[in-house]
């Protein structure tokens, strides 16, 4: 099984195989996964294996390749592929082939990564469960019969599945570290701005980001390597240096450290025990680390969640109004027969009640009631005014402590179907995720053990803003000490 | 205003002008805003909202409209931001377009202008604030043999436009008009927009109801918006339309502004007529908030006081130097102005050369604007240059060249390109001598004693038949000069 990056590397180097080799295995492992799993939208093995051939022949002439030759990455159906369809999982999206690539997928190619395919997710990213896809749903391959999370589900499955090293997800609400947690591998949330949105089919602008999943945290840093970096056609991208993400990661020191332990947010209602007892144990792994545990409290907790469910379908409602049937997106084929509204309404109409998922539909409805007129003060300005104050919890908690650790979901894996007809529940899954999107604070989600079922769970680290250096560090350390990250799914185990 | 069977009435007039920002590129990406470009041919995934296309903003706009801001006594604040504003149509890709809701990027300005009811006065008119926003596409709809075709232009979409939107303080379509044309002339003249009406750089939407005074008692008619008219004239037109077709409707209707919200309607030229476009039976819900793709701009007072720096006299300061500095007349001065820095400049030059600004300003509004204009030309691409225009002017003032031969060496200077010298060396005109031109009147007189008899019986206008001689004996005599010299040695006689 290829499932590290830095493997795939060395082998190459050291002529043990070949890029189109490499391809070819995780082509392979795909297709034996896809009917079982699900965690790919779009794959097409000739593409891919002519990327692979195209780093193999660049090798064989001595020419200078970038850090990610030959390594098979799959990236999430949101990103703009030039060459590949990008649906967003949205039958609206169905057939959309973007004249461009984003940002993120340009870096790839020109770091000779292979794109290997598109993965799956909620519609238009929206979910946490990869249920709402118009693609069916991807399965966890730790247990075939639970989610994989979502949005980013396809993403994290894919890599649990052992098909690819790397993947890349994106997170508006907890989309790359609760799949990520769920799947029992390492997902990355950077900074508000540390990576290029140019090309990301938009959720909510604000919120968005992209990230990279795989195993372990020197993967992580290597794909963030990456990806990361200013981007001039995104108006939100920070023109600063990066840090060299992967230096210094294997002799990583944690003396003197100060990690605040939300401890309070452990103790409520909806929290699996085993997620409580894998956080407490996290605690003692960095305390014998060297690093100082502190209980810490972030104030305004509470609001997280109801925050987010405003602002986020806000943003959404106006993002997704140009899926309208006349530009981008599905039309409706039969437009006649409402003479109230007129052929151009009609269309619309018809068009989008076709074209979106329950969830999305679900998301566009509220957003467009937070942000109406006699509502917006009540709900989007609100909402707006709460998300400072969280951002000011975060900065306070930031003044006295280097990280902060807790959970990242409140429960393992649930069931496929347990909570598609209740939203509420759906959006408590994220709970413990979305303060760092309405702060833009970086977070890590890292594999914390298995419970009694032999589903994965995770501890999240977060950190001051443009602190990936710290998160992974600590990250590496905490895997240097555990193995935690090096459990694989037997069902899928090759 | 009293109007033929009525009460005292009072126009009440507000004025939203789009002005098209003169930039290379389009607000949010790098598209060209060149008109008339074959449709659908100026658009990249960022102007037509591509899904994961984001905005990045033009800085040139944003000078372009602190510029005019500050060119019509606005305030700019420190920060702007842009929102969203949300509806769907056809010729809007993105379903929303970006523009500027609470904090726009100039407020709380003024236009002085001539009142039309009083030449000796002005008008001060309020201007509620400027905000900037991105044009949308453009819908042609084919109805042709019972079609409902609709196609989509949009090259168009995200030019950047400046919405100037005026208190209702205008009282009358003579008033619009005025604001209009100081307007235009304060965005031509520093460059901020073309405001070529026939190309949609200048559209004008007019807010227009009545104050009818029944009884001591003021009662309002509902507020009408004529959209999207593309002349000067049409506005005229359209608001004494609306003037009458309201005052009609309220004495047959009794409706006031409390019984009817807002209507919009069209402007139809040939008819003369407005017509209703659509009852906003509410007020449309835009669901304005701020857009997340784009950054706050902060705008510090350095950058302000650059540019105010940098906008140097403007027109209505220019017209009352120009009148005093070259002795020319307000009517004059103004179209002088009106033709724009380049043309003023040229004037200018000239005219201090010349030392004589009526005949500069005659010449240049007759002779050097014609043959622009016939040439389709623009004045910095005059053959004439302004030094060498104003060298020929001050020897006609002087006396050496009379009108007709300057026009000749002007020609010539046109044609060949030449400095005065040269051409009046080339046309062969030489200065007469004094005692040169006294010999040949003489002799004039002498050959024509009729002329002098006729002279002498009072009839003063008997020289002029001599005068063609002279010039024909002597092409270069001055007949100005040939005239008094003859009254002189007839007098002396």
């Amino acid at each position: 099984m290829l499932d590290s990056a830095l493997e795939i590397l060395r082998l190459q180097n050291d002529g043990e195989a070949t890029a189109v080799e490499i391809a070819s295995a995780a082509l392979d492992a795909i297709e034996a996964s896809q009917p079982t799993i699900n965690a790919f939208t779009h794959v097409d093995r000739e593409v891919a294996l002519a990327a692979a051939a195209v780093v193999d022949a660049k090798r064989a002439a001595g020419g200078k390749l970038g850090p990610l030759a030959g390594v098979p990455v799959a990236v999430k159906d949101v990103l703009c592929t030039h060459d590949m369809p990008t649906t967003c999982s949205s039958k609206m999206l169905k057939d959309f082939r973007p004249p461009y690539d984003a940002g993120v997928v340009e870096r790839l190619r020109n770091s000779d990564a292979v794109i290997i395919g598109k993965t799956n997710m909620d519609e238009f990213a929206m979910g946490a469960s990869t249920e709402n896809s118009a693609f069916g749903v991807t399965r966890n391959p730790w247990n075939t019969d639970r989610i994989p999370g979502g949005s980013s589900g396809g993403a994290a499955a894919c890599v649990a599945a052992g098909t690819v090293p790397l993947s890349l997800g994106t997170d508006t609400g907890g989309s790359i570290r609760q799949p990520a947690a769920m799947c029992g591998v390492t997902g990355l949330k950077p900074t508000y701005g540390r990576v290029s949105r140019y090309g990301l089919i938009a959720f909510a602008s604000s919120l968005d980001q992209v990230g990279p999943i795989a195993w372990s945290v020197p993967d992580v840093a290597l794909l963030l390597q990456t990806i990361a970096g200013f981007d001039r056609r995104d108006s939100t991208s920070l023109n600063l240096n990066i840090s060299r993400y992967s230096d210094g990661l294997e002799s990583a020191d944690l003396t003197g450290m100060r990690i605040g332990l939300l401890r309070e947010s452990m103790d409520r209602d909806g929290v699996d025990e085993s997620v409580r007892q894998a956080t407490l144990t996290a605690a003692d792994v960095f305390r014998s680390l060297g690093a100082e545990i502190v209980e810490i409290d972030l104030p305004h907790n509470d609001y997280w969640v109801p925050t987010y469910y405003v602002i986020a379908p806000s943003e959404a409602s106006s993002n997704l109004s140009r899926y309208d049937g006349a530009h981008y997106g599905h039309r409706a084929s039969d437009i006649s027969g409402d003479d109230e509204l007129g052929p151009l309404v009609t269309t619309y109409c018809r068009s989008r009640a076709e074209g979106f998922g329950d969830e999305v539909k679900r998301r566009i409805m509220v957003g467009t009631y937070a942000l109406s007129e006699g509502y917006a003060d009540q709900y989007y300005s609100q909402a707006l005014k709460v998300r400072r104050l969280i951002k000011g919890d975060y900065d306070t908690a930031f003044g006295q402590v280097d990280l902060l650790l807790g959970p990242v979901t409140p429960t393992p894996a649930f069931p496929l179907g347990e909570k598609v007809d209740d939203p509420i529940q759906m959006y408590l899954c994220d709970l413990f995720t979305v303060g760092a999107n309405l702060a833009g604070v970086p977070a890590i989600s890292l594999p914390a053990g298995l419970d009694a079922s032999g589903l994965p769970v995770a501890v999240q680290l977060q950190a001051p803003v443009l602190e990936e250096s710290r998160l992974l560090m600590a990250g590496a350390a905490f895997q240097t000490a555990t193995d935690h990250h090096q459990r694989r799914p037997s069902a899928t185990r090759h | 205003m009293t109007l033929s069977n009525g009460y005292p009435t009072t126009t009440v007039i507000g004025l939203e002008v789009h002005v098209q920002l003169k930039t290379e590129t389009k607000l949010f990406c790098g598209c060209s805003t060149t008109f008339g470009a074959a449709p659908n041919t100026q658009v990249c995934p960022v102007c037509l909202g591509l899904p994961g296309a984001l905005p990045v903003m033009n800085d040139a706009a944003i000078e372009l409209s602190i510029r005019a801001g500050l060119a019509i006594d606005c305030s700019i604040p420190p920060m702007t931001k842009w929102d969203r504003k949300q509806y769907f149509y056809p010729d809007l890709p993105k379903g929303y377009q970006i523009s500027q809701f609470d904090l726009p990027i100039c407020a709380d300005g003024f236009l002085e202008i001539p009142d039309p009811a009083n030449p000796e006065k002005t008008r001060h008119i309020g201007i509620i604030r400027a905000h900037l926003e991105e044009d949308a596409g453009k819908s042609m709809h084919d109805e042709a043999a019972g079609r409902g075709d609709t196609r989509i232009d949009l090259n168009r979409c995200g030019t950047p436009l400046l919405e100037i939107v005026s208190q209702p303080d205008l009282r009358s379509s003579a008033e619009a008009k005025a604001y209009l044309q100081e307007l235009k002339l304060r965005m031509t003249h520093l460059g901020i927009s073309d405001c070529e009406m026939q190309e949609g750089s200048l559209r004008v939407d007019a807010n227009v109801n009545l104050h009818i005074e029944v009884d001591g008692k003021k009662i309002a008619t509902p507020i009408v918006e004529v959209k999207n008219m593309n002349s000067f004239r049409a506005v005229e037109r359209a608001i004494e339309h609306e003037v009458d077709r309201q005052y009609d409707l309220w004495e047959d209707t009794g409706k006031t502004i409390e019984d009817e919200t807002k209507t919009t309607r069209g402007w139809d030229d040939g008819a003369g007529k407005t017509f209703l476009q659509r009852e906003k039976e509410e007020s449309a819900d835009y669901r304005y908030f701020p857009d997340p793709d784009l950054l706050p701009i902060r705008l510090p007072a350095d950058r302000i006081e650059a540019a105010r720096a940098s906008l140097g006299e403007l027109p209505a300061a220019l017209r009352v130097r120009l009148e005093n500095q070259y002795g020319i007349k307000p009517y004059d001065a103004d179209v002088i102005v009106n033709q724009g820095p380049a043309l003023i400049a040229y004037f200018e030059t000239a005219g201090t050369k010349s030392g004589d600004g009526k005949r500069t300003s005659s010449w240049i509004q007759q002779d050097v604007m014609r043959t622009i204009k016939d040439r389709e030309i623009d004045i910095d691409q005059f053959p004439v240059s302004a030094d060498e225009l104003g060298e020929l002017l001050r020897r006609v003032s002087k006396g050496e060249i009379d009108n007709t031969r300057a026009r000749d060496v002007f020609a010539h200077m046109i044609e060949h390109q030449v400095t005065v010298e040269a051409a009046i060396t080339a046309l062969g005109i030489e200065s007469v001598d004094d005692n040169e031109l006294e010999s040949l009147c003489k002799e004039l007189l002498d050959a024509n004693p009729q002329v002098v008899e006729d002279f002498k019986g009072g009839k003063q206008q008997a020289v002029g038949s001599l005068i063609g001689q002279a010039k024909k004996r002597n092409p270069n005599a001055n007949p100005q000069v040939v005239r008094e010299t003859l009254i002189k040695l007839l007098q002396a006689m």
